[in-house]
């Protein structure tokens, strides 16, 4: 009962000199969504630190010393992650902590964290994770504040103003509309129209044909996750509407150019470089890390990689290269050297943290893609 | 006597001992949830073992509970303490105006309609994000009485541990009362008892609001104690949970709901060993429960050794 996945002993006494691996294991902890309802964010996430606390272990460790990960299935619930939050810093001893997968889990533990001076590094997408800052919380996604700013920044680029939103009433389609409502007037944007569906509408036409009766209609933003936007990309095909139509980094996956078919043509999108990976120029500064990343994922597990992985591959070497600038394991020192990171570069952007920012990505973090030929394009 | 404190009485020593025993805060955080789950499920098994209905939904009241101390004093300004009571008074009367109708089905229809039930008050939870959060939760202040702060797993654990003892005398009184009497007389036959002249309706719907206020109780404590809450506390994973606890540890019996509680909250701790097989094993360990000790755990094991163990149950 005392710890379940202790990976690096495997790694102990296999093709390495001993001494690399002599010295106590460095515990870090994830607490991650694994099955349950969130477990598509869970198991990418899982699957890329056990592989990752695998390599370093393989390389030699971390400061000569093996890493060892505990690692426990919230399930989505945010009861049972403060539970196990406890037992990583009661019971286990770590150093550093990577998870939750979920905004719930991941604000339900954060105070344990806070309490014993701890750093935990959220995998989830809310910007309340991190506004206001809570000393030893951080994160790696970026925030869908900020897909809203790479939206509206694009468009005002395109000379558009009139915009229509048409949001999901699912967790990430609400949080993501209050998002662009909240920034549209830092930018010269007015919104004309405010429509939703529920997440398991089926047809969106009604919405969509009063957003083409609008007067004036220049663009439309779809926050929204899962189904519902391919079926409002067709919808909106259907009832031939032309106007620039802009979808969200929540369905930044092939299986949405799958859905909406020929009606994705001409969509755009923001999302992480790791989805165009093999497009970005060679002089990229994310091109190695991210097509790394994918090549290395995608052959260990047989499975396309996802962003949700890509956050956790940030998130643990985010936490590695801080223990090894700190060249400690004590935890308030690895907080410090986290909040020092300059330049490092993950999946998700180059991350740039202060004692203010915990998350430290900016807009470029974002590459605005085009759907064309049902294959995305670098549009910037 | 007996009757009325034998199993407060256990649970008293329980608790007492559990305190010294415990090596760490996070047994003592699995105790003090197994004391907060114990408390609903006390309150439901008067439902379900004591009054014989059954429903699949008071993670609902849970909910209600939960989120009445979280947005009483974050959009009213409520005193938490007075948030709870309120919370628990609305758990009780929506429970009083919906219980009269739905309690009129039976059996699988009267399943059908409570597990609705919760699913509406899930729902609504879910989807009022400007009121609750939405499904990202919301944090719950931290109580405080004439300057003194419950906080802490130390500070929480004597709390939920009160709370569950005074449910726990507060059910075996009940129990042992002539209301007691019948609600069991309405378990075994709804026709007999009307004939004794029970008010059989009066009876079912007084069972379901005690229940409802149990579990709103049990509700708050969580949240205060977590000092955040998400809408999976009204889900009805949660209300599955709970009814497990009830039906595991033994219908009708007070001390069988808490160590049903004990099964659902600290056996999936103990099972992490297994990873990716936990849920098998801790569903393979009900099972076996179930086949082996079919009238729950602790009514089992009473009938088996006899003597002290039934006088308190």
């Amino acid at each position: 009962m005392k710890s379940l996945l202790i990976t690096a002993a495997a790694a102990i006494g296999f093709a390495l000199p001993a001494a690399a691996q002599s010295g106590e294991p460095i515990k870090i902890g994830a607490v991650l969504s694994a099955s349950g309802p969130a477990s598509f964010l869970g198991e990418p996430e899982k699957k890329t630190i056990e592989l990752y606390v695998d390599r370093i272990n393989e390389d030699g460790g971390l400061l000569g010393r093996p890493v060892e990960l505990i690692v426990y299935d919230s399930g989505g619930d945010a009861n049972q992650a403060r539970t196990f939050a406890t037992r990583l810093v009661e019971d286990d001893g770590i150093v550093a902590m990577v998870g939750g997968s979920t905004t719930g889990t991941t604000m339900a533990m954060a105070p344990i964290f806070d309490d014993y001076e701890i750093p935990l590094m959220s995998l989830a997408g809310a910007v309340v994770i991190i506004d206001p800052v809570q000393p030893f919380v951080f994160k790696t996604p970026h925030t869908d504040k900020m897909a809203c700013e790479k939206i509206f920044e694009d468009i005002e680029k395109r000379g558009l103003s009139k915009v229509a939103l048409i949001s999901g009433t699912d967790g990430f389609g609400k949080s993501m509309r209050e998002q662009c409502l909240g920034v549209v007037g830092d930018y010269g944007i007015e919104i004309v129209a405010d429509e939703s569906y529920g997440p398991k509408d089926s047809d969106m036409t009604p919405q969509l044909t009063n957003i083409k009766n609008t007067a004036g209609l220049e663009a439309i933003v779809n926050p929204g996750f899962g189904q519902g936007p391919a079926i409002v990309t067709r919808n909106a095909a259907q009832l031939g509407i032309d106007v620039p139509f802009y979808q969200s980094h929540g369905v930044a996956s092939k299986s949405f150019i799958e859905l909406a078919g020929d009606a994705a043509e001409g969509v755009r999108l923001p999302a992480s470089a790791l989805l165009v990976a093999e497009l970005l120029p060679d002089d990229d500064p994310q091109k190695d890390v991210v097509v790394d990343y994918k090549t290395t994922y995608e052959a260990e597990t047989g499975e396309p990689v996802s962003t949700f992985g890509g956050h956790a591959y940030d998130g643990l070497m985010l936490v590695f290269d801080a223990i090894k600038r700190a060249n400690s394991t004590d935890p308030v020192a690895i907080r410090d050297a986290l909040e020092e990171t300059k330049d490092f570069i993950g999946t998700g952007g180059v991350v740039n943290m202060t004692p203010d920012d915990h998350l430290g990505l900016d807009l470029s973090a974002f590459r605005m893609l085009e759907i064309q030929n049902g294959d995305w394009t670098l549009v910037d | 006597m007996a009757a009325r404190f034998g199993a407060a009485l256990i649970l008293a020593l329980v608790v007492v001992a559990v305190w010294f025993l415990a090596d760490s805060n996070f047994v003592l955080r699995v105790a003090t949830l197994v004391f907060i789950y114990g408390l609903a499920a006390i309150g439901l098994n008067i439902l379900v073992g004591d009054a014989g209905q059954v429903s699949l939904g008071h993670a609902g009241f849970l909910g209600i509970g939960a989120y009445a101390v979280a947005i009483g004093p974050a959009s009213l300004g409520l005193h938490p303490l007075l948030a709870l009571v309120a919370g628990v008074l609305l758990a009780g009367v929506l429970a009083l105006v919906i219980g009269r109708p739905i309690l009129r089905l039976r059996g699988f229809a009267l399943a059908v309609a409570t597990l609705g039930l919760g699913i509406l008050i899930a729902m609504v939870i879910n989807n009022e994000a400007w009121l609750t959060g939405g499904p990202d939760g919301m944090r719950v202040g931290r109580l405080e009485l004439f300057g003194w702060r419950a906080r802490g797993t130390d500070t929480w654990y004597w709390i939920a541990a009160a709370a569950l003892i005074f449910g726990a005398i507060v059910a075996s009184s009940l129990k042992a009362s002539p209301t007691g009497r019948a609600l069991r007389a309405v378990h075994d036959s709804e026709v007999a008892a009307m004939v004794a002249g029970i008010d059989v309706a009066r009876y079912k719907s007084a069972a379901f609001v005690i229940s409802a206020v149990y579990a709103a109780i049990a509700g708050g404590l969580l949240a205060l104690y977590d000092g955040f809450v998400t809408p999976d506390v009204a889900g009805y994973l949660t209300s599955i949970e709970i009814i497990t606890m009830v039906v595991l540890g033994g219908m009708g019996s007070v001390l069988g709901a808490v160590v049903g509680a004990v099964i659902l909250t600290a056996l999936p701790q103990m099972l992490t060993a297994f990873a990716e097989y936990e849920h098998m094993v801790l569903g393979l360990i009900m099972m076996a429960v179930m086949i082996g000790l079919r009238a729950g755990i602790v009514p089992s094991l009473a009938a088996l050794f006899g003597g002290v163990l039934r006088r308190v149950r």
